[in-house]
């Protein structure tokens, strides 16, 4: 679908969880129909940003679009694909029956035989989820987020435990998807990943450091290497 | 809500508790073990037995659909699908009535297995409806799955869950006449037992039992299904779109 302005615009968030201000006034902006990396330290907020950004993070202040609706909106759940960075599906069912059910709640249940195919659980299908290894699991929960088609993909360390093969292809399946019109934001901390986003945004402790292309990072800070800007970048001075 | 998103989800926990068959077996085995036990215990006192046999045939699913509704619960919450099924376009209703038609036809299943050997083997009699008793229990299996929602949103871990059956059931049951009768409790108790549910769910049943079908038991299964709105109403609020 081809949509004018950017898919997701963030103003002035500001999340605080426990007693901490996790978020700390983030601005950026995501294009519709690329694939967007997000980088950053462990713990600088890749994954409280992506659940603001999906709505199920409760914010203190600012403002999120998505498409040019506010963020968590009741028609945007069906827009939305959201991939949480702990495998989220149920550990007792099968791959099928996890599948199954959550394309019955979003009323897509001719999408079960393509998502397995696409992220290659077809041998699995019928393996209780608890007993796949840590890679086959998560691909299960990628599966689901698949299911609805959605315009906007947001993913939270979609390839963790994945041998390179399979992070190939899976990257190749999120720019077919980009190709086809669909907005991902991919947090990562793979910098071969990051080499392969269409943007990026670099993020530390709760800020937003630095948004471009993987080129204009590394020509910003005169490194050669995508791990060395982000290094230069994201080092405490 | 929809219809295909309730049935959809009642399907699930049905599947997920079709797995577990050692649970299946507890959930269809317990109930009928326990009232034979007493049975044997009260061989000396038989209206005893009689007193209090009726209620817990009806009284058992409640317990058992609370902990399995408070620990399934704890688990969507912890294993992160209930955060991405509210991130879908599924109404928190759907979810619940979902959880209930799922419960309520493992407990009608319960409730007629413990029935067919209380009534059949035990003695038990019933002066009222059996089918009544059924359907109270049935109801009260609800009222388990209503508290259990609720409360699941105060544990946060199964450890405590598992808890509040003694902490909050257990205590409602006593005060119920299990052992005493209302009646015969101290007055300052029986008020607090009029101001909980569980003792009328208790009352109903007893009242059954004994054939005493009136006024009495409107205003009981009233309390129960008011109960039931409550807890639900209660039960849905703790299901956060947004979390902390
Ligand atoms: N439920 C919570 N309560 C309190 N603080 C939290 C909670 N969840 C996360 N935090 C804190 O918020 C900060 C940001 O966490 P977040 O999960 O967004 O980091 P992240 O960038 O995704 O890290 P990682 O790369 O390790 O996944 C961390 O310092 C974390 O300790
Ligand atoms: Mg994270």
């Amino acid at each position: 679908m081809s949509e004018t302005g950017p898919a997701i615009v963030v103003s002035g968030l500001r999340v605080i969880r426990g007693d901490r201000l996790v978020l700390r006034d983030v601005d950026c902006t995501i294009e519709a129909g690329l694939v967007t990396g997000l980088l950053g330290p462990s713990g600088c907020g890749k994954t409280t940003l992506m659940r603001a950004v999906v709505g199920v993070q409760r914010v203190a202040g600012g403002a999120i679009h998505i498409f040019a609706v506010p963020a968590g909106t009741p028609e945007l759940r069906r827009r939305v694909g959201y991939m949480t960075q702990a495998p989220s599906v149920y550990g007792d069912l099968t791959v099928v029956e996890n599948l199954r059910y959550f394309a019955r709640v979003m009323d897509r249940r001719d999408r079960v035989r393509d998502v397995i195919e696409l992220v290659g659980l077809g041998e699995y299908e019928h393996s209780l989820v608890r007993d796949l290894s840590g890679g086959e699991r998560s691909r299960a929960s990628l599966a689901v987020a698949l299911l609805g088609e959605p315009d906007l993909l947001v993913l939270d360390e979609p390839t963790v435990g994945l041998d390179p093969l399979l992070r190939r292809e899976l990257w190749a399946t999120f720019h077919r998807l980009a190709d086809a019109g669909t907005t991902l934001l991919v947090s990562t901390h793979v910098m071969d990943e990051a080499e392969r986003c269409d943007r990026l945004l670099l993020m530390r402790e709760g800020n937003m450091l630095a948004e471009g292309t993987p080129a204009e990072l590394r020509a910003r800070t005169a490194a050669p290497t995508l791990e060395a800007a982000f290094v230069a970048l994201t080092e405490p001075r | 809500m929809t219809v295909r998103v309730t049935r959809a989800t009642a399907r699930r926990v049905l599947e997920q508790l079709r797995r577990d068959r050692r649970s299946l077996a507890l959930i269809v085995i317990v109930p009928p073990a326990l009232l034979a036990l007493l049975r044997f215990i009260l061989d000396a006192e038989r209206p005893a037995f009689q007193r209090v046999a009726v209620p817990l045939v009806g009284m058992f699913p409640l317990i058992i659909m609370f902990l399995i509704t408070s620990i399934t619960m704890l688990r969507e919450r912890t294993s992160g699908t209930l955060e991405r099924l509210m991130s879908l376009p599924l109404a928190k209703l759907d979810l619940i009535a979902g959880y209930a038609v799922a419960f309520a036809f493992v407990a009608a299943v319960q409730t007629c297995v413990t029935s067919a050997v209380a009534f059949g083997l035990l003695g038990v009699t019933v002066h009222g409806s059996a089918a009544l008793v059924v359907a109270l229990a049935v109801t009260n299996a609800l009222l388990g799955v209503a508290l259990g929602l609720f409360l699941s949103a105060f544990a946060t871990s199964e450890f405590q869950a598992v808890q509040f059956m003694p902490a909050v059931l257990l205590p409602q049951i006593l005060l119920s006449g299990l052992f005493v009768p209302h009646d015969r409790m101290p007055h300052a108790l029986r008020i607090v037992a009029d101001a909980l549910p569980l003792p009328y769910a208790f009352d109903a049943l007893a009242r059954v039992a004994t054939g005493d079908e009136g006024t009495r038991l409107h205003l009981d299964v009233a309390v129960v299904l008011g109960t039931i709105l409550v807890a639900v109403a209660l039960g849905a609020t703790t299901l956060r779109r947004r979390t902390p």
